[in-house]
């Protein structure tokens, strides 16, 4: 077990950089986008004296350096600073109602699309090349081939016209759980559908991939059932490559949803940040950027843990 | 015997194989019969059909294959007309397999013991506890050591000969009716395929299963088979009981084969010259592993040095710090008496071109994707500057030289030839560039023996001819008595003992070469009860890793 959470740790200390490297990155891109927080909030009435009192007042004048060591330090001690929109609120408390409601459509949405894709996966490696199989190939192909918010569109055409659930996902203050299951179930539905296909396909690769080894035949050959043949024998072996792309789509399902977001009126980090990235509130880019890369480096390394974990020849050396 | 011993009956079967859009057939109407506690040897070399007739026997064909005809009858039931539920109630149950590599046919994801139990459970033999119990009293019979424990690891964590006893337990586990061995013993090292050997024996006879035993190697047979079965390209070609096909073979095919082991050099005479590659003190070491351990020999022009030793004993490690690919921690490669840059990419052009090295997999040797023209004409063009013309004169001579005609071969692709064909132009490689000593790593341990030996005879014209050096690598003792004029023996990175042939072939020997030498199968039938008796008495080690 030592080596696991040497791994883990040094695997921390990887992500810690790599979050340096992309609050660098987005500091920068936000420089390049025409114009700045003072511009953008007094659009037509931009007369050259007020936009230097607003830049002089927020900080604004000073040199991007200065700037982004201002606030790196801050970050350093757990201070993402304040909203430049919403003068003086803290970033921190801007981002925690909506990163609840992202964490909360993106466990929804997986609780639905890793159980059905895996389950799905292992049916179509077991009847390959049956109906069954090119069904639900197609079925998932068509499903990503389209766009998302025309799948939304689709789902709000189908199921929210005919009143079944809502169109509209934003939640009253004080919902409960069944509540919001009930309000959000559109959008995760949309997610699911989304993120199925391409987990279902690894998983079938990866079973179908190991179809061929010896230790494959020889199950056969002590006269296994082909259900055990596969789920005992072959998806052991194929954990890896799927955890790994579950892992991807988990980090889609919390970094790539603006669109659905926005179809469904629902109140998420992806819609904040553009909206902040319009307004050139920069703090709270910063801040959403670096939860999004804190996402992916999580996830990855949880792949990678789950690899790990799932093969005797590197949880057993001898 | 009376008929109602029959347990295996197989009528004219025919089995295809499918090739692109077309079926061809694989195995041409063979007839087998085995009666109950029989052992039956299958043997020929590779494309025979050997393993496709064993698994035919469990009524089973792989993906890409079918049985096309004739009848599989299994103690009354036919299993060509029998149900998959049928067959696969069969399989485990009564009729068990055991797989050439075992290390490859466990399961790395589960215990050996969760392997074990799952035949005997899912069939219904007995319990979980029952079979565990099973298990680790066959693993005592198969003479495994901790029996008690080593169930409980994984496959990784076990050595090949070991894998391939505990792959026998578990075939066993449900007490079959019959067993097809296919090749358990090809992957083995000598030494370890002994153990295997007598444990597989042991066994079979204790339980009165009857086997079919699949291999290419005929000592072998000899000691496992009641009755032997020659195949050639899916044909039959004589059965007869071990002794009369041991003495008295009819067919020419087997009397052929029989002949194999018949090449022996001529005796060279003792090197006047001085070496043209030494080795001084060489020390070697993956990362933290040590794998050489102060290793020193010469090789003399026109002399054949052969490297033995088993499987990890650091021979191929031996060829990659001469060849500078792995750079010593200690000692020096000399070559005509100068030191050698311990890395490749620090010697000079010439350096490289006088070291050739021709590689056990030709398959993988060649880049599949360019033709023999560009494969030879590589190093001559690289080495020696041959341009247009020259260099296909080079080429075509070259291939006249490894006995391929050059106009029908020039441009073929290497998936075009056989695997003969293939090591021959990894010869025409090595050649190209006019070495003065080449490495040869295994070049003959994947081939068939009459394929084989038409290798050993070329290499030993080639090197008369151009006074070339040999180092071969080889684990086999044949190819060694063959083909050397010096042996070293090797064992944990370190040089056991070494000197000219006649001398280490003759006794007395170092203990652990005594091991290697008498652990070479021969073709006399008593030879396995005979080497286990005399072993006993003296109290020898059954093998090297006891």
């Amino acid at each position: 077990m030592a080596h696991i959470w040497r791994m883990i740790a040094q695997r921390l200390g990887f992500g810690l950089l790599t979050l340096f490297v992309v609050s660098i990155i987005i500091f920068g891109a936000t420089e390049l986008l025409p114009g700045d927080f003072a511009q953008a909030v007094l659009g037509q009435a931009a007369t050259p004296e007020a936009v230097a009192n607003i830049r002089r007042e927020l900080g604004l004048d000073q040199p991007v350096y200065v700037r982004y060591f201002d606030w790196l330090f801050g970050v350093m001690q757990g201070d993402f600073g304040t909203s430049l929109a919403q003068r003086g609120r803290p970033v921190s408390e801007m981002i925690m109602s909506r990163l609840g409601n992202t964490f909360f459509l993106a466990i929804y949405a997986a609780a639905m699309a890793v159980p059905l894709a895996l389950t799905l996966g292992v049916l179509v490696a077991l009847w390959r090349n049956s109906l069954f199989d090119r069904v639900a190939n197609s079925t998932a192909l068509s499903a990503i081939s389209f766009p998302e918010f025309f799948v939304a569109y689709i789902l709000i055409f189908v199921l929210a016209q005919s009143g079944y659930f809502p169109s509209m996902a934003r939640m009253p203050a004080g919902a409960d759980l069944g509540e919001k299951l009930y309000r959000a179930f559109l959008p995760a539905l949309t997610l699911t559908l989304v993120v199925t296909a391409h987990m279902m396909r690894m998983t079938r690769a990866a079973i179908i991939n190991l179809l061929a080894s010896p230790y494959i035949e020889m199950a056969r050959l002590k006269g296994m059932r082909p259900s055990r043949v596969i789920i005992r024998h072959a998806l052991p072996n194929a954990i890896a490559p799927i955890a790994n792309v579950v892992a991807i789509n988990l980090a889609y399902l919390i970094t790539g949803v603006v669109v659905v977001e926005v179809v469904f009126v629902y109140p998420g980090l992806g819609q904040l940040m553009v909206d902040s990235v319009s307004r050139r509130d920069i703090p709270v880019v910063q801040a959403i950027a670096l939860i999004f890369a804190a996402a992916y480096v999580l996830l990855n390394l949880t792949a990678d843990v789950i690899s790990t974990l799932s093969n005797p020849r590197l949880m057993h050396r001898t | 015997m009376t008929k109602k011993d029959v347990l295996l009956n197989i009528r004219g079967l025919k089995i295809e194989g499918k090739s692109g859009d077309d079926w061809l057939a694989i195995v041409n109407g063979v007839n087998l019969t085995l009666h109950r506690g029989e052992v039956l040897g299958l043997i020929g070399e590779s494309g025979a059909g050997k393993s496709t007739i064993g698994l035919a026997a469990m009524g089973f064909a792989r993906d890409g294959c079918r049985i096309s005809d004739g009848v599989i009858e299994f103690d009354g039931t036919d299993l060509r007309e029998a149900s998959q539920d049928q067959l696969r109630r069969l399989r485990g149950k009564r009729i068990a397999y055991v797989a050439q590599s075992a290390a490859a046919s466990f399961n790395p994801a589960h215990k050996l013991m969760d392997q074990y139990c799952e035949a005997p459970v899912r069939h219904g033999v007995m319990s979980r506890s029952q079979a565990e119990k099973d298990a680790v009293e066959l693993y005592r019979k198969m003479q495994l050591p901790d029996p008690e424990g080593i169930g409980f690891r994984f496959p990784h964590q076990v050595s090949g000969g070991q894998l391939q006893r505990a792959m026998t337990a578990m075939a066993m586990s449900c007490r079959p009716d019959l067993i097809i061995f296919d090749e358990p013993t090809t992957a083995l090292d000598v030494t370890t395929q002994i153990e295997v050997l007598a444990a597989i024996r042991d066994i079979v006879e204790q339980f009165g299963t009857a086997a079919i035993y699949i291999t290419h190697d005929l000592a072998v047979v000899a000691q496992m088979a009641d009755r032997i079965k020659i195949l050639l390209k899916g044909d039959e070609v004589e059965e007869a009981d071990t002794e009369t096909m041991l003495s008295a073979p009819k067919d020419d095919y087997t009397k052929s084969l029989w002949a194999v082991r018949s090449f022996q050099r001529a005796e060279q005479a003792a090197p006047r010259d001085k070496p043209v590659v030494s080795l001084r003190n060489i020390s070697a070491a993956y990362g933290p592993v040590k794998v050489l351990d102060d290793i020193s020999f010469d090789i003399h022009p026109r002399r054949t040095v052969a490297v033995v030793g088993e499987s990890g004993s650091g021979k191929s490690t031996a060829a990659r710090v001469i060849t500078g690919l792995l750079p010593p921690t200690r000692g020096e490669v000399l070559f005509d008496g100068e030191a050698l840059p311990p890395d490749y990419r620090k010697r000079t052009r010439d350096q490289l071109r006088h070291a050739q090295m021709i590689y056990q997999m030709a398959d993988t040797a060649l880049n599949p994707k360019l033709t023999l023209r560009r494969l030879i004409g590589r190093p001559a063009q690289m080495y020696l500057g041959l341009r247009g013309r020259a260099l296909t004169e080079r080429i075509r001579e070259l291939l006249d030289l490894i006995e391929l005609e050059p106009d029908q071969y020039i441009d073929r692709l290497p998936s075009e030839l056989s695997g003969g064909q293939k090591q021959r132009i990894g010869i025409a490689r090595a050649l190209a560039a006019e070495p003065r000593f080449i490495i040869c790593d295994e070049v003959t341990s994947a081939l068939d023996q009459i394929v084989a030996e038409g290798i050993l005879r070329l290499l030993d014209k080639l090197q008369s001819e151009f006074n070339l050096a040999y180092m071969f690598i080889t684990h086999d003792l044949a190819t060694v008595r063959a083909i050397a004029d010096d042996v070293v023996v090797m064992q944990k990175g370190r040089v056991v003992e070494q000197g000219p042939k006649p001398e280490m072939f003759a006794p007395p020997h170092e203990p652990y070469t005594e091991l290697l030498l008498s652990s070479v199968p021969e073709m006399d039938p008593d030879w396995l009860t005979k080497l286990l008796e005399q072993r006993s008495r003296k109290g020898l080690p059954q093998s090297a890793d006891q």
